[in-house]
């Protein structure tokens, strides 16, 4: 069993005349350890499938399964239980609390799960360590650099237990170097056993990922097959 | 590629042999583009000629005389020149992509949506080919990078070219089938289909 899984998920807006089919017939497994990107035009519905996949939506039709549990037999705190246990978010606006330090942002995820603060400000410091980010811990998000700040947002998406790990456009606003910077980390975190969804337009953050998915109008009209070794593409190359 | 201005910019360096040059060549556009032995001594026959290296036999190399080329003063001047001048991009290629979609265009029955799909699906595949190559950062060195890089970014202007193209397809789509919509707000079923096709408003 893959570790998310959605079936037949549709999410309709509206009523009647009005009614928007955002999502249709959506089916997506995501291993543990693997990465997915989900490729799509702006309003082609990939970040209303990345809130339902993190439980933020519910879907209209459809079940959507988070470490073999259904997230329809829930309760809404279940929910957020497992939100804050299993899941990690990650925004193009790197969404980072403006009035804590990089570490106080990557311990609260933690803190609100009620582990003690010194030890949930350690894990923090051990995490921002192994991401090359020891030094800027005690550094607030408006002293960052936007890839230092979209850094600090993935080592809160990934700290402690999680999972999963779903970003919507994560390098979107960076440059190229920090953008790359970012994918290396999602792609370690996968390494590690993390199950990761991205959605993005960009065909270059796309090309990070195990799979992509194609998104148009709601639907998955289209994905890639496994990729070749690069031993392939060179001799392709060489020829 | 030019191997004659590559070869004169690894003899800038001080002077060296054939089989030297070779070897430097294709470590340094990172493996991607070799080079076979006829190819490096005819463009070094050729540059002797014009007078921009010249060579000596040397007596004392491990392996017996050999022949060592040096970098002329003209040699200089023309890979300086060379370097400055910007390769001519003002004609579009006869792009064979670009043709396909402009042909499927005018083919009854064909889905242009789907023939632009199957482009970016082995696009990206090519890519995450390319990007795969990038995980091993200790295997990464300078120049390979930027010829990764520049791969990446050449694949990655084209399926933004199919984007648009798509786009424009959907645009070209709704006018045709609501020419009374454009300029009028108020057609019925206007804002519905217009956020179900995707068009930004």
């Amino acid at each position: 069993m893959s570790f998310l899984e959605l079936h037949d998920v549709a999410k309709i807006y509206g009523e009647g005349a009005s009614q928007v089919h955002a999502l249709e017939d959506i089916n997506l497994e995501v291993e543990a350890g693997s990465l997915v990107a989900v490729m799509g035009p702006s309003g082609s519905g990939k970040s209303t499938l990345l809130t339902i996949a993190g439980s933020l939506e519910d879907p209209s039709r459809g079940e959507v399964t988070i470490g073999g549990a259904a997230l329809s037999h829930m309760s809404r705190d279940d929910k957020a239980r497992l939100r804050r246990r299993s899941i990690g978010f990650v925004f193009q606006d790197f969404n980072l609390l403006p009035g804590l330090t990089a570490a106080e942002n990557v311990s609260l995820p933690l803190e609100l799960d009620g582990l003690r603060a010194s030890k949930a400000h350690a894990i923090a410091l051990h995490m921002l360590d192994e991401l090359g980010l020891a030094d800027r811990a005690g550094g607030f998000p408006d002293e960052l650099s936007g890839g230092e700040r979209q850094r600090v947002s993935i080592a809160r998406a990934i700290v402690g237990e999680r999972r999963l790990l779903l970003a919507d456009e994560p390098s979107g606003a960076l440059d190229s170097t920090n953008g790359e910077a970012v994918m290396r980390m999602v792609l370690a975190a996968c390494r590690e056993g993390v199950a990761a969804v991205v959605v993005t337009h960009d065909a270059q953050l796309a090309s990070w990922a195990d799979r992509v998915m194609f998104i148009r109008d709601g639907r998955m009209v289209d994905q890639t097959s496994k990729p070749m070794g690069p031993e392939t593409l060179l001799a392709r190359a060489s020829q | 590629m030019s191997i004659k201005h590559a070869l004169l910019a690894l003899l800038s360096e001080g002077p060296k042999y054939g089989l030297q040059l070779r070897q430097e060549f294709e470590a340094g556009t990172g493996q991607v583009w070799p080079l076979n032995v006829g190819q490096v001594y005819t463009t070094l026959q050729r540059l002797e000629r014009d007078g921009l290296i010249e060579s000596d036999d040397d007596t004392d190399a491990d392996d017996g005389p050999q022949k060592r080329f040096r970098i002329t003063v003209h040699g200089e001047e023309e890979l300086d020149q060379w370097l400055h001048t910007p390769p001519d991009l003002s004609q579009p290629p006869r792009d064979e992509l670009v043709i396909k979609v402009l042909i499927a265009l005018r083919v009854p029955g064909v889905d242009v949506g789907e023939v632009i799909q199957s482009h970016r699906r082995y696009l990206v595949e090519l890519m995450q080919q390319w990007t795969r190559l990038k995980e091993d950062e200790a295997k990464f060195d300078l120049s390979f990078a930027l010829v990764v890089d520049a791969e990446l970014f050449r694949l990655d202007s084209v399926v933004r070219w199919l984007d648009a193209a798509d786009g424009r397809l959907k645009r070209a789509d709704f006018e045709q089938s609501f020419p009374e919509a454009e300029g009028s707000q108020s057609a019925p079923g206007l804002p519905k289909m217009r956020r179900r096709i995707g068009v930004p408003r």
